[in-house]
């Protein structure tokens, strides 16, 4: 488990730096896939085989799903990678890898200081996870539902006025 | 959770690979032979003779068919995303397969033995998306596009009732475990309280692997052959290999999670289970036999007013229930 811990680590890491760097949006976002996938495994040899499923369906397969779909519907060609290519220079990665270099020194720092917790695995079963969710977090929960609905008025207002002779669908809102 | 009862963990490294190995032939075998199975089917149905000349009832028809497909130029479009073009029939193959490793057969039959069995299934079902989307992208072709913008937006939307409907099992079982799942119904199938779960999880089934009449992905008669329209040779055998895998996964589980998977009289318990996805394939190439494909708007509406509706009553019902259950001791 310590191994495959190491090693989706590193894949995690890997992808997540493809992930930025990449120039082709599906390209990019094919590696945060594999990188969010990562994570979940380390959820997993963590003892979180919850957590690690949820992180598979809801970010790997339904977040990220939608992310590949609308950058689909806008089927950026050739222009808009030349675009990225403009905007991703290096000295872009200035500011960034300034501010990274500093939480690479500070997580050094905190390791060398021994004071880590020590890898061990309790497996956690989604009985304790549903319990903890609707027991000391009930609010934390209620506020999530409460942005969800939100995000649900806000979606059937937008969708709304097709249906009340305004723009329908394909003709360009005045 | 520990309600493993009658069963046993696979327990040896060499057992469980010996039954990991076996159940991946048998599940391939499985596959390739539900070509021949398919066409004879549906010729039964639509009284006409289907595949007959090749070797006894026209079984070696599935080698004709492989040896033609292994021998097709494995051929990548000059237009395409030439590496995501060869990774999206992977990603539906790999999906499918992982679904089933956590299917399990019998007692002491099954790859793996997860708490959150049910979970991984879902899983594994929402990355098989990423062939459809990956492949019409990938393939800069319009049709293909199209396809792949239809697969997702179906495959998205049927996800939804397909978790809901499945909950109400979760919730009378207790347990996400697969096989905990099939010992609590030793005294009566879910197929009985969990009905509505049955018919929704059903219906969403067929959309996830993407058959008909939910075929709208590729709609031949429409969009050329949709998502896997530049596909040839190796490559689309994949993609049929996958969508044969995946109808045996949603039967494997349809038997699993509402028919008391290897649960029944007199027979041994894998012949059972055996029994109870044949007749799952069978069902799904009846529907494939008789049903006209909808119009997409259709499609998208039928999901989205009623099947989500039935997928939250029964949900809200199975949980009142539960609960006054528990309360009345």
């Amino acid at each position: 488990m310590v191994v495959i811990f190491y090693l989706s680590s590193a894949v995690a890491v890997a992808a997540t730096i493809l992930a930025v760097t990449r120039v082709g949006v599906v390209h990019a976002l094919l590696y945060l896939i594999a990188s969010l996938l990562a994570v979940a495994i380390l959820f997993f040899t963590l003892g979180a085989p919850f957590a690690a499923a949820l992180e598979v369906i809801i970010y790997a397969g339904a977040i990220m799903v939608l992310f590949v779909f609308v950058v689909m519907m806008l089927n950026l060609g050739e222009r808009a990678l030349a675009q990225e290519k403009a905007w991703l220079r290096p000295r872009v990665w200035i500011g960034p890898g300034l501010l990274a270099l500093v939480l690479l020194g500070e997580s050094l720092y905190v390791i060398g200081q021994g004071a880590h917790t020590p890898y061990r695995v309790a497996v956690t079963g989604p009985e304790a996870v549903g319990a903890t969710l609707y027991g000391p977090y009930a609010l934390a929960v209620e506020l999530a539902s409460l942005v969800l609905l939100a995000g649900l008025v806000g979606a059937f207002h937008l969708g709304r006025h097709a249906l009340h002779g305004g723009p329908r669908d394909g003709e360009r809102p005045q | 959770m520990g309600r493993r009862g009658e069963g046993k963990p696979v327990s040896s490294l060499a057992q469980g690979l010996a039954n990991a190995f076996g159940i991946l032939v048998g599940l391939l075998g499985l596959a390739a032979g539900l070509i021949w199975v398919e066409r004879r089917l549906l010729a039964l149905w639509q009284d006409r003779y289907g595949p007959n000349r090749v070797g006894p009832f026209g079984l070696l028809q599935v080698v004709a068919d492989m040896i033609k497909i292994f021998f097709k130029d494995d051929w990548v479009p000059p237009f395409a995303d030439a590496p995501v073009f060869v990774l999206a029939p992977m990603v539906i193959v790999l999906s499918t397969l992982g679904a089933f490793a956590v299917v399990p057969l019998a007692p002491g039959i099954g790859v793996s033995d997860l708490n959150i069995g049910l979970l991984f299934f879902l899983a594994m079902s929402s990355l098989g998306v990423y062939s459809v989307i990956l492949a019409g992208w990938a393939s800069n072709n319009k049709y293909a596009l199209l396809g792949a913008l239809r697969g997702a937006a179906q495959m998205l939307s049927y996800e939804v009732f397909m978790g809901l409907a499945l909950m109400g099992v979760v919730l009378e079982a207790g347990t996400f475990d697969l096989r905990s799942i099939v010992i609590a119904q030793r005294h009566l199938w879910y197929c009985v309280p969990q009905f509505f779960g049955l018919v929704v999880f059903v219906v969403a089934g067929i959309a996830e692997a993407r058959r008909l009449p939910f075929d709208l992905p590729e709609a031949e008669a429409e969009l050329v052959a949709g998502f896997h329209t530049e596909y040839s040779g190796l490559k689309f055998g994949l993609f049929f290999v996958g969508e044969y895998i995946g109808i045996i996964v949603i039967s494997a589980m349809i038997a699993t999670l509402f028919f008391g998977g290897w649960l029944g009289p007199g027979l041994p318990p894998i012949a059972w289970f055996l029994v109870k996805v044949a007749v799952g394939i069978a069902f799904f190439i009846l529907l494939r036999a008789s049903l006209p494909r909808p119009r997409y708007d259709q499609l998208m509406a039928y999901g989205w007013k009623v099947m989500l509706p039935v997928a939250l009553a029964n949900l809200a019902v199975t949980g009142a229930v539960v609960v006054a259950r528990a309360g009345g001791g």
